[in-house]
């Protein structure tokens, strides 16, 4: 099994690069689009079902969007030109991976070592969750009643975003 | 679009809108929930929007429908999550009801309704963003 994750993340690594360095924009969409089937696979073989559904459809929908959008606007790619500007972003973008690079190295050190973590909180809820909450599906159980707050949190997300395309995508007021 | 591709979504669309419902109301059982069903919902509707046009779905002038039935579903789930708090036991997200035995319909208390409660908010926020965009083209092409 871990041979064949590791033939579709290099396929996902191929996607990935040639959606960076595609001229034409819709074939750098759908080459993006390998990204997230190759997902879907890697979540079936590792055995997570109901992260593959909500992958599955979220990936279709995406590239329909984006699809859409690109049909309706230019697939030419705007280039501009490397200014002085360009060059203090892209100093900063790589000072930043840089020190991000740096915490990670140091934050690892103290973590458990690859393949072996350690299941302290992970064996109450797999050993418990059927009695306490009655919920066959232990995932269900885990995101809706154990973890209650980080669900109510990921819905909050969704209103925002929602609120947000609303307050940008408007060009004309509403009447009230 | 083409005959072939609306008489192929009519047919489809319904049963992608069941499925959707099962995975939802069967969120406790197998794989799935609310998320994953609330997405397939909002995806039935946007395959009807693709396949018939901007017309075809009335709603689709004003999507003050979707945006009302997102923000009062998040709105039950909060109620939901505060009637534990109110019910007794004191700790937000209070699982109160019987649970009933594992491995049928309706068990394990609260958890199907907030599955039903954070699908509705799925379908209803997915699709609202799908409408936004297809009316920001329309008043662009104005």
């Amino acid at each position: 099994m871990e041979l064949a994750i590791s033939v579709i993340v290099g396929f996902m690594i191929l996607g990935a690069i040639y959606a960076i360095h595609a001229r034409d924009i819709l074939s750098a969409v759908i080459a993006g689009g390998i990204v997230g089937y190759s997902l879907v696979i890697c979540f079936i073989l590792l055995k997570a079902p109901d992260l593959a559904i909500v992958q599955i459809v979220v990936e279709t929908i995406t590239l329909i969007i984006m699809v859409a959008v690109v049909l309706d606007s230019s697939r030419v790619e705007a280039y501009g030109k490397f200014d002085s500007r360009a060059w203090v972003t892209s100093g900063t973008a790589v000072l930043i991976l840089a020190i991000l690079f740096w915490f990670l190295k140091e934050a690892s050190a103290t973590l458990a070592p690859f393949g072996e973590n350690s299941m302290r909180m992970a064996d109450a809820y797999v050993n418990g969750a059927v009695d306490r909450t009655g919920s066959v599906n232990l995932v269900t159980g885990v995101i809706f009643d154990f973890r209650g707050y980080d669900t109510l949190g990921e819905a909050t997300v969704l209103v925002t975003a929602v609120l947000g395309v609303l307050t940008i995508l408007r060009i004309r007021g509403k009447k009230i | 679009m083409t005959v072939i591709v609306k008489k192929t979504t009519q047919l489809i669309a319904g049963i992608v809108f069941l499925y959707g419902i099962y995975i939802i109301l069967h969120g406790h059982l197998t794989p799935g929930g609310g998320f994953a069903g609330g997405v397939i919902l909002a995806g039935s509707f946007i395959l009807l929007i693709l396949a018939f046009g901007s017309d075809f779905l009335h709603l689709l002038r004003e999507e003050r429908g979707s945006t009302i039935y997102e923000n009062l579903a998040i709105l039950a789930f909060l109620l939901l999550a505060l009637s534990g708090f109110l019910a007794g036991a004191g700790i937000f997200f209070a699982n109160w009801l019987p649970h009933g035995t594992p491995g049928e319909l309706v068990s394990a208390g609260f958890l199907p309704l907030y599955n039903i409660f954070v699908g509705i908010e799925v379908a209803a926020s997915i699709l609202t963003i799908f409408l936004a965009l297809v009316i920001f083209k329309e008043e662009i092409l104005k």
